[in-house]
């Protein structure tokens, strides 16, 4: 099931825990995958680390003209482009009330302006293929909201609204938008927490665990699969019972 | 009628399954001949690949008829 075979996938974020791991699972699926990310050094590890079928597409995504360019680079380097995963994100914590245009700016412009870019720039080649998927990053924080994360939260559930949009416009295509809201997932940010901050957070969540990267990769490679292929429009909450929506 | 027209009928015909004889040269792709704007869209693509031009956005925006279309690309290619 899930045979990725001749697809290729662009993923965003790619140097970091949860990016990494979509690029592994949507790779061991047998897709040829574009990897993308800010930081050369890690990519290129993964790169070397998977082997054939591994392509790295270094981007900084608070350049748009870097941005836009990105969809034909990866068009270059693989041959076609089947597969977007919109999983870059930054924060910029700041509560609400000292929160200034620098630091709500920069977190809008990386999250979603890019992942609207990277969407604008795959549409065209995805609509000849009469085949495509989108999957965007949203987060849980983007459907509850969470202090001291307006900008954040803004622009997770912006994603939310951009993916909808872009599902209506082009399930008619065979193209797919689809967004996965991850809930707390222990990746090297979360290592950094104590035991005790932990414990406050696991007795939040029904499963009482923080979630794996593993498991949000899993969630992108159904909805990029062609067995989800009437999937469209829609959230996957991955959140171990946290929020359910 | 010109290759280029032909060509162009050839592409509309097959994008939106519509009669040639429907296909004249006013004859609007939306209000006449069914298309949505996403099929515009890709019209405009199909006319691109075919006639190897490049039909940005503004100019795309002014195609509506068959004949807007033969006429942008005859004097494009």
């Amino acid at each position: 099931m899930f045979d990725l075979t001749g697809k290729t996938a662009l993923v965003t974020g790619a140097s970091g825990g949860i990016g990494g791991e979509i690029a592994k699972t949507l790779h061991a699926a047998g897709a040829t995958v574009g990897l993308s990310g800010t930081r050369v050094e890690p990519l290129e590890a993964l790169a070397a680390e998977l082997g054939e079928r591994a392509h790295v597409l270094p981007c900084n995504l608070s350049d748009s003209e870097a941005v836009d360019a990105l969809p034909k680079q990866a068009i270059e380097a693989m041959g076609r482009l089947d597969i977007l995963v919109n999983n870059a994100g930054i924060t910029r914590d700041q509560i609400f009330m000292r929160m200034s245009d620098e630091e709500w700016q920069s977190v809008l412009d990386v999250n979603l302006t890019s992942t609207m870019r990277l969407c604008r720039g795959v549409m065209r080649p995805m609509m000849k293929a009469r085949w495509g998927r989108i999957i965007n990053i949203s987060s849980i924080v983007g459907a509850t909201g969470n202090p001291g994360q307006a900008n954040y939260a803004a622009s997770k559930a912006g994603m939310v609204g951009l993916t909808k949009s872009i599902a209506y416009e082009v399930a008619s295509r065979g193209i797919t938008a689809n967004a996965v809201a991850p809930g707390f997932i222990a990746t090297a940010m979360t290592d950094k927490l104590t035991d005790e901050q932990k414990d406050k957070i696991n007795v939040q969540i029904p499963a009482a665990r923080m979630g794996a990267p593993e498991e949000i990769a899993a969630a992108v490679l159904y909805l990029a699969s062609n067995e989800a292929g009437y999937v469209t429009g829609s959230t996957l909450h991955v959140n171990g019972g946290m929020a359910m929506l | 009628m010109s290759d280029v027209a032909d060509r162009v009928k050839k592409i509309v015909v097959e994008h939106l399954g519509v009669e040639e004889d429907k296909v004249t040269e006013n004859a609007s792709f939306i209000d006449d001949l069914g298309a949505d704007s996403l099929d515009t869209v890709e019209l405009v693509m199909a006319f691109e690949e075919e006639f190897g031009i490049e039909i940005p956005d503004d100019a795309a925006e002014t195609i509506q008829t068959f004949g807007d279309a033969v006429k942008f690309i005859t004097e494009a290619s």
